[in-house]
């Protein structure tokens, strides 16, 4: 089987403990080349322990996680070299607060990529222009709305130039009216054939972007297919529930 | 929007002299008269009665200078140790992280005044260098242990998202702590450190027992020839005081600035 005939997230048989509490149980999916995944279900459930698996923030116990033909769950990986693949947008934006907003998206760049200082400004500029923020350059992310510091976070991860992104949450911390802008970023994001694994609430966003919707409860998948399935026939009790209290 | 921003909690480790705080003002704060205060006595004293303390100011500067010699000498080295204890602190790796806990235990179970005898002496049993040197050593080997607490509770105060955000970038652990997690911890911890400051530069009176002229040292061996011991101590006590609350007061203002500075 060549690499390219993978899917680029394997994600088998995947359990994971915090102490004796389950996190997940035996979760397997994968994600191919230019998808679109959304991942959404109760707070516990699990979705952002899985999500995080993936480019190895959490260790997993048992089954097997692939990200573009290497096996993160194996210990001999070189588990930077997956990261530098697979971005990851936060809740939190966790941008560096000690850097402005250009050396947030020139940072990695010149130490993990190794790119010189002007191709690396190049690059961020061109990424804060598309994510409409470029007049915040020299700014420090203290002195930016949540929804533009989520916007910068997201222009860091795409710097590396990712195969893939993780998306944990990245409207959850934010104000209403800041959703909007942080969404219309990662639908043209997915217009542009990202792949892309999303943790959210946003059930327009899942609804109009996404190519497949998993639904997960208590550490399980309990549903799995397309959002148009999903949202109007949901055949498992528990997804029914949920989205009649969500929408 | 600030709310959004990772809050450093302040840590609050050390002693020494308090550090002045930016919400106290007015013209008689304890500083400005502990401070003002001590300079004027001490220029009525060397000129209001020359023949007793005149003599006493002309002989003890020789020891200001050795004094201050040891204390930053000591501090740049036990940030040196503190730093790489309080790495090894939090480090997964248990041999590390268990002799950087032991070292830190040791050390602070000891008196300082012991651990001054004991490793000069230790040091003088095997090498040549120095009484100063060795006393600066072995000053900056007892402040790195406390040092290593401090450098510990700074880094662990920076929100773990941080660490999570660079690995995710493909960073390496160690790139992550150089180029994102230390420049914000090094903030955190400028308030303790400074504290740690002024107490080391109390503290390096004790190395008057070691055979360093420090500034203790030379009041004791004018005091032992003149007989003037309450003159003589007087002075020593007034020159500490300013010096203290002289840096005190610089370390307050380079806070100011840090914090301003972004």
């Amino acid at each position: 089987m060549t690499v390219a005939s993978r899917p680029m997230i394997e994600v088998s048989g995947v359990s994971k403990f915090f102490g004796s509490f389950q996190a997940l149980n035996d979760i397997s999916f994968n994600v191919s080349d230019g998808e679109k995944v959304v991942i959404i279900g109760p707070s516990g459930s699990g979705k952002s322990t899985i999500l995080r698996s993936i480019n190895c923030l959490e260790t997993i116990n048992s089954g097997r996680i692939c990200v573009g033909g290497m096996d993160v769950s194996n210990p001999k990986t070189d588990i930077c070299k997956v990261r530098e693949e697979v971005g990851m947008v936060f809740q939190s934006f966790n941008l560096f607060p000690h850097k402005t907003v250009l050396e947030n998206l020139t940072l990695a760049q010149t130490v993990v990529r190794k790119r010189n200082k002007n191709d690396a400004e190049d690059i961020a500029m061109e990424l804060l222009r598309k994510v409409n923020i470029a007049e915040k350059a020299s700014a420090y992310p203290a002195k930016l709305s949540g929804g533009q510091q989520q916007r910068v976070a997201i222009a860091r991860s795409l710097a590396m130039n990712p195969k893939a992104i993780l998306f944990d949450e990245p409207t959850s911390a934010l104000d209403p009216e800041m959703i909007g802008e942080v969404l219309d970023v990662m639908k043209t994001l997915a217009q542009e054939g990202m792949t892309m694994v999303v943790v959210t609430h946003e059930m327009g966003f899942a609804r109009e972007v996404s190519d497949r919707v998993i639904f997960m409860d208590h550490g399980r998948i309990v549903e799995e297919g397309t959002p148009e399935h999903f949202f109007t026939a949901p055949t498992h009790e528990r997804a029914k529930l949920f989205l009649s209290q969500i929408l | 929007m600030l709310d959004n921003q990772p809050i450093h909690t302040p840590i609050d480790v050390g002693d020494g002299a308090a550090i002045p705080h930016k919400s106290d003002v007015g013209l008689f704060t304890a500083w400005r008269i502990a401070f003002f205060g001590s300079i004027v006595l001490c220029l009525f004293l060397a000129f209001g009665r020359p023949d007793q303390y005149m003599a006493i100011f002309m002989f003890v500067p020789d020891g200001i200078l050795i004094t201050f010699k040891v204390t930053v000498g000591a501090i740049l080295l036990a940030i040196v140790f503190g730093l790489i204890a309080g790495l090894g602190r939090i480090s997964s790796n248990r041999f590390i992280n268990g002799t950087a806990s032991l070292y830190v235990e040791v050390i602070r179970g000891i008196p300082l005044l012991v651990q001054l005898f004991y490793i000069y002496y230790a040091l003088g049993r095997f090498v040549k260098i120095p009484d100063i040197l060795s006393a600066i050593i072995a000053m900056a080997f007892c402040y790195g242990a406390y040092m290593a607490e401090i450098f510990r509770a700074g880094i662990q105060s920076i929100p773990k998202g941080q660490m999570e955000a660079a690995l995710s970038l493909g960073m390496s652990r160690s790139q992550a702590m150089r180029q994102v997690i230390l420049p914000q911890a090094f903030k955190v911890v400028l308030p303790p450190i400074g504290n740690e400051f002024i107490a080391l530069l109390k503290d390096s009176s004790l190395v008057s027992i070691l055979a360093v002229a420090d500034l203790l040292r030379r009041g004791r061996e004018y005091a032992s020839e003149s007989f003037n011991y309450f003159e003589t101590y007087t002075v020593i006590a007034l020159i500490y005081l300013i010096m203290t609350l002289f840096f005190s007061k610089l370390i307050s203002i380079m806070e100011e600035r840090l914090n301003d500075g972004r």
